[in-house]
């Protein structure tokens, strides 16, 4: 057991109980801050570093090649807590070369902003990595309508992600392989 | 008439004005601002007689603080509207109301018409000057504050010296009420 | 000058008094709005941050090298913050008592205005080698009339208080009241002593004119460096009057939400502001009359300006050097130390500060009767 001390508090001198020298002594700090570096960020124009893992604004991403990666899963859809993410799943047309094995892409993709948490499960759910969030902090608009991320406006904030392992290709040789599934 | 005498009916009106509206005004914190509006006024009037010290005592002492406790302690108490009172009570404060303005209205004739003493009162301060010297000089008495000082320190240090009695005593007096008696508890 | 006024009609003269003092009013108020800025300015430094520096006017601020200088001392935030109140909408909630609650304001800002007339704050010379002291209105007992408009000013916040009908107000009142009536005993008497100091004996004038005390100090000791006791008590009962931190009862943030303006907004809550700062002005300025030599320069020494128009103009310039310097010190006072608790107010003023300054006042009186005595 822990054995307490019980210190035995001196009585106060009689500067000290007039509190003067401490009020003279703390007005020496507040002056003496008022000429060390500011720490303020000047935001417009100065913008903090964000950090590599940041949970930005979620974004859709296309592949090396400029192609959709989505393929309307709706799996983000089902697990987006605040259900924020509406997808209207289309077909990919045939006559599309670049992707003939594939056989969805959203037709429509909306996130609504105003509900988003940027809890980032979407990312961490999208079984073709074409969903992320990325870096952009900054979401703003004068009404309700604009702050719903469209199809395009999140394709735009996603841009092209380095891709490391070519899914679609890989599937592309396997189909031209003879196996496909 | 004149500049000041235009001044003169404005504070005059006000002062009476603000005690009439007092009375009249059912509720206490509206009376107190009227009273205080009465007050300010006559420190006006002293202004106009070239009495500033006399002016600003009035500010100082009545406006600024006196009121100030009044004001405290109508809050601090929560007194509403007055309602309607007991037929009784209305008698009773009619007839003071009217023995007031009675007897207000005797003194002010008397001031006006007749040579009795106290319509002599504005004589009394040149005897002040007969017996005080200073510097070997005769202290005129004017509106600044030294001849104030001279007279209350002379020819007034009896009054002064019981009013500041009284007053001490009133003080103990109310020390005394509020203090509180701790009994001790007999086992 | 005086031959001068003599000759003019009393419309005339009139005419000249409101023309003064319109321009007393605007120098003051402008004073006023640079104090908040001020206020904002120090506080940010003090806490590492920048302050105010984004507002900007559209021809001064695309000056080269001035316009982003001014912008970054935030010299435009006061207009923006003037308009910002002008056009707020005005909200009075239902359940104030609307006549005392649109009076209240004004009842806070017209003594605090009111008392600029008898400051003094420089002195013009004749070509006669007279000097006229610069003011409004030369009264002998200023120091008197400025306690006494003064303890007016604690109307409009128990007004507003009252009027606003709810408790936060309502504490922030009563709180405000009281403290006003505690230090206002303390204030007074800590000034004693300064008029038995000043007032020699066989010397007609009154002593209470705050131009009196100012010349008293000329080529001699500042009165701060005389009495330091009176000096301390003044200084600690003005920041109780103005109520500043430490001694903000009447509005106290954390615990009153805002005190006694509240249920204030827009313009109504601006004259509030405005108010609370003219205070600080008004009493930077008395301070700097009485105990630091109002217009004069250092203790001991003569004015080193020539007694002409140029003299003139330096030695208001000093006088508001040291305003200046006061509002800084208010501002630092504020920025520095935390807030006093309530009962700790009361403590503070009654069982601290009146004995001292009773026994300031007693020891005072002895030595001057002293120092008479053995001069005759």
């Amino acid at each position: 057991m822990a054995k307490t001390v019980v210190l035995e508090r001196k009585p106060l001198s009689l500067s000290e109980r007039t509190y003067l020298p401490q009020i003279a002594t703390g007005l020496k700090t507040t002056f003496s801050n008022m000429f060390k570096p500011k720490v303020t960020l000047q935001y417009p124009e100065e913008k903090p570093v964000i950090p590599q893992n940041y949970r930005g604004i979620p974004t859709l991403v296309k592949d090396p090649n400029g192609r959709e990666k989505c393929v309307s899963c709706q799996l983000c859809e089902f697990v987006c807590p605040p259900k924020a993410i509406r997808i209207t799943p289309g077909e990919v047309p045939e006559e599309d070369l670049d992707r003939e094995h594939v056989e969805k892409a959203p037709q429509e993709f909306e996130i609504n902003m105003l509900r988003c948490i940027y809890c980032g499960y979407c990312q961490e759910v999208c079984p073709e990595e074409a969903i992320f969030l990325q870096q952009e902090y900054s979401s703003s608009g004068y009404s309700r309508e604009e702050l719903i991320n469209k199809k395009d406006k999140l394709y735009e904030l996603g841009g092209v992600l380095p891709d490391k392992h070519y899914k679609w290709d890989k599937k592309k040789k396997a189909e031209l392989e003879g196996n496909s599934h | 008439m004149n500049f000041v005498d235009l001044l003169f009916l404005g504070f005059a009106t006000l002062a009476l004005g603000g005690g009439i509206l007092m009375i009249f005004s059912r509720h206490p914190v509206s009376a107190a601002l009227f009273m205080i509006i009465s007050m300010v006024s006559v420190a006006g009037l002293f202004v106009l007689l070239e009495a500033f010290f006399l002016a600003i005592l009035q500010v100082l002492v009545y406006a600024g603080a006196v009121m100030v406790l009044f004001l405290f302690i109508i809050m601090l108490l929560d007194v509403g509207p007055e309602g309607a009172k007991s037929s009784r009570l209305k008698l009773v404060s009619g007839f003071a109301g009217v023995a007031c303005f009675s007897i207000l209205i005797v003194l002010s004739l008397l001031l006006v018409f007749d040579s009795s003493p106290i319509s002599q009162a504005s004589t009394l301060w040149p005897a002040l000057d007969q017996n005080s010297l200073v510097n070997g000089e005769n202290l005129v008495f004017s509106t600044r504050v030294k001849s104030f000082g001279f007279g209350l320190f002379t020819k007034y240090m009896l009054p002064i010296q019981v009013a500041g009695f009284l007053l001490l005593a009133a003080m103990v007096g109310v020390i005394i009420l509020s203090k509180k008696v701790i009994r001790e508890e007999k086992v | 000058m005086i031959e001068f006024m003599q000759s003019l009609e009393i419309w005339q003269i009139l005419a000249i008094k409101i023309v003064f003092a319109l321009m007393m009013i605007g120098a003051v108020m402008t004073m006023a709005g640079y104090s908040v800025l001020a206020e904002r300015k120090v506080s940010a430094l003090m806490q590492g941050r920048l302050g105010p520096n984004r507002t900007v006017l559209p021809i001064i601020g695309s000056v080269p090298i001035i316009g982003p200088f001014l912008q970054g001392l935030g010299i435009f935030q006061p207009l923006a913050d003037g308009l910002k109140f002008l056009f707020k909408e005005e909200i009075v909630p239902g359940h104030v008592n609307k006549i005392y609650y649109y009076l209240a304001p004004i009842i806070a800002l017209v003594p605090a205005l009111t008392t600029m007339t008898v400051l003094p704050f420089g002195e013009f010379f004749t070509g006669a080698g007279e000097t006229i002291p610069l003011m409004l209105a030369d009264l002998d007992v200023g120091i008197l009339f400025i306690l006494a408009v003064s303890s007016l000013g604690v109307y409009g916040i128990v007004l507003a208080g009252w009027s606003s009908n709810s408790k936060y107000p309502f504490l922030g009142g009563i709180r405000s009241s009281a403290q006003m009536i505690s230090y206002e005993l303390a204030m007074g008497l800590s000034l004693l002593p300064i008029f038995l100091w000043v007032s020699k004996p066989g010397v007609e004038v009154s002593a209470l004119s705050l131009v009196e005390i100012v010349n008293s100090q000329h080529q001699a000791n500042w009165l701060l460096l005389v009495q330091p006791v009176s000096a301390l008590i003044f200084l600690i009962a003005l920041f109780a009057e103005t109520n500043r931190l430490p001694f903000d009862m009447p509005e106290s943030e954390t615990d009153l939400v805002g005190g006694f303006h509240t249920e204030y907004g827009s313009f109504k809550f601006g004259i509030f502001f405005v108010a609370e700062y003219a205070h600080i002005v008004i009493g930077s300025a008395i301070f700097t009359i009485i105990f630091l030599g109002g217009w004069h320069f250092l203790p001991w020494m003569s004015d080193p300006w020539p007694a002409n128009w140029v003299g003139t103009i330096l030695g208001v310039g000093w006088f508001l050097t040291k305003t200046v310097g006061l509002i800084f010190f208010f501002i630092w006072i504020r920025w520095t130390l935390p807030r006093f608790r309530y009962d700790q107010v009361m403590d503070l003023g009654w069982t601290k500060l009146l004995p001292l300054a009773l026994a300031n006042l007693l020891f005072y009186i002895v030595l001057v009767t002293w120092l008479d005595q053995s001069a005759l």
